[in-house]
């Protein structure tokens, strides 16, 4: 817990927060739409005895009281799908619509690819890529067992990202759920923090600026482009998108979501940050007793 | 929507080609067309044909069909396309666990139904002795889940016996 002293002076109620970070994380799940409506799912589930309790946040996300929620006839079916509660907020924000071209940069597994699959019924081109070879076999189990039609996979470093592949040249959209520290996930992973150093956070914010870059690039005017990580350090969140507003034409808008977060930062040890970073949302774990995300929602603009 | 086939005569396994409409269309050997892909899931299950009216059909190694909702050019050499359907090119096709599982419930033929323990055995990769007085061979394997039929997997009946085809990294002790 040592590093994330360095949060003290931005988060509020910094005890509750280091309190939840302590508390191990339960089970979550989403109900994969492409396979069943959340009424069929849950009833599968109540079929098996299996109890849930439902997130007030978003209808598609349970929270099971099994110590196995793999081993259930929902999970067999690909009905529910095991994802962390906030993983669930960066495709929510995207809002893709059905028909539309859909890039996730670094995708795999692909709990947010299938996710954004399902939000557009499974209609349209989500284009799921990831530079690790080793994951994507993951990710494209994942598409497999939850059916998702609409998604192709790629294996390329999201920093030179090339269309080719695809008859168009621009996405409607493009969620960059980065590679970072992931000390937001500490709740899950307890030796989420065991190689932390400041030095690490500057060298993932190198490749975050990178793939953030392009996927403004690759995003038709007027489309969204969502910047998620699932830590708390600002080089790594705040930072990253100050230097998008700053190189590519592109702007933060809000948007909204039924859950406890606090804004973005406008300052970081003595770096200042624009003051539409606010429209950013970071989610601490006291917050709905959940991981961390930092979630913020650009706009790609006119050059 | 069209299927082109670009590309040479050879099956090239790094890629996905699309398949062509019909037979007459055809440049690859062997290969199979959209045309029969969609007769096979008719004439087997009673799929309607419609039912892919929105999809793809893509082969990338020999035999290995792909169906796919989405926007590409072909060929095309990438990962992955919607997800895997069909196996061809052998005396008997079979469809794929995950393509039971998504279009399943759209078979009115050669779908059979277990019981909860035999549904179980099944999931669990087990072979079972069970009576079916339907065609033999590949069958959509299904259950009652919350009060509706729900496709789990494909089986291969045979000589009185019910061969699970569930892969190991879908087959589940329930
Ligand atoms: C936070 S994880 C993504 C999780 C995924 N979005 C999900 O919901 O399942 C970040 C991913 O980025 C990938 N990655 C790291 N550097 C990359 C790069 N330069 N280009 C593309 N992917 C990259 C990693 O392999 C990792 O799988």
């Amino acid at each position: 817990m040592e590093p994330l002293e360095r949060y003290r002076p931005i988060v509020d109620e910094f005890e509750s927060f280091l309190a939840a970070c302590e508390r191990p994380l339960g089970n979550a799940v989403r109900v994969n739409t492409i396979k069943a409506s959340v009424e069929r799912a849950t009833a599968a589930l109540e079929d098996e005895g299996v109890e849930f309790e439902r997130a007030s946040w978003n209808p598609r996300v349970l929270r099971l009281e099994t110590d196995s929620p793999g081993s259930t006839w929902s999970s067999v079916h690909g009905f529910t799908h095991g994802q962390e509660e906030v993983s669930a907020v960066p495709p929510i924000v995207l809002d893709p619509q059905p028909g539309e071209r859909v890039w996730d940069c670094c995708g795999a597994p692909g709990g947010k690819a299938t996710q954004i699959a399902a939000l557009m019924d499974d209609r349209g081109t989500v284009v799921a890529n990831d530079n690790n070879l080793g994951r994507i076999s993951a990710l494209r189990f994942n598409a497999e067992r939850l059916g998702a039609t609409s998604l192709a996979v790629t294996n390329a470093d999201a920093r030179n990202y090339s269309l080719k592949p695809f008859p168009f040249d621009a996405f409607d959209r493009t969620l960059v759920d980065a590679p970072c520290s992931c000390e937001g996930t500490i709740r899950k992973n307890p030796d989420a923090l065991d190689d932390w150093s400041e030095g690490h956070l500057h060298s993932v914010a190198g490749i975050q600026k990178g793939i953030l870059r392009r996927a403004i690039q690759t995003t038709r005017e007027g489309g969204t482009v969502v910047y998620s990580t699932c830590t708390f350090a600002p080089e790594e969140n705040e930072a990253v998108v100050q230097h998008a507003i700053e190189n590519e034409p592109c702007r933060v808008v809000d948007f909204d979501l039924d859950l406890e977060y606090a804004p973005g930062l406008r300052e970081w040890n003595g770096e200042t940050f624009d003051p539409t970073l606010e429209r950013a949302a970071r989610i601490y774990p006291h917050h709905n007793d959940t991981g961390g995300f930092f979630v913020a929602k650009l706009e790609v603009t006119a050059e | 929507m069209t299927d082109d086939e670009a590309g040479g005569t050879q099956n090239d396994g790094q890629r996905f080609d699309r398949l062509p409409t019909t037979a007459a269309e055809r440049t690859v050997e062997g290969r199979a067309s959209r045309r029969e892909v969609l007769e096979y899931f008719g004439d087997r299950f009673g799929i309607s044909p419609e039912t892919f009216d929105d999809y793809t059909f893509w082969e990338k190694g020999a035999g290995k069909i792909w169906i796919y909702a989405g926007e590409a050019s072909s060929p095309v050499e990438i990962e992955a396309i919607g997800m895997t359907c069909l196996r061809t090119r052998q005396e008997h096709w079979k469809p794929t666990t995950d393509f039971v599982q998504r279009f399943g419930r759209h078979a009115s033929e050669c779908v059979i139904e277990l019981e909860p323990e035999a549904a179980r055995r099944f999931v669990a990769g087990e072979d079972q002795e069970l009576e079916w007085d339907g065609d033999w061979g590949y069958l959509v394997v299904a259950h009652e889940l919350a009060g509706d039929l729900e496709p789990i997997g494909v089986g291969l009946y045979v000589h009185g016996e019910l061969r699970s085809m569930v892969p190991k990294g879908r087959q589940r002790v329930l």
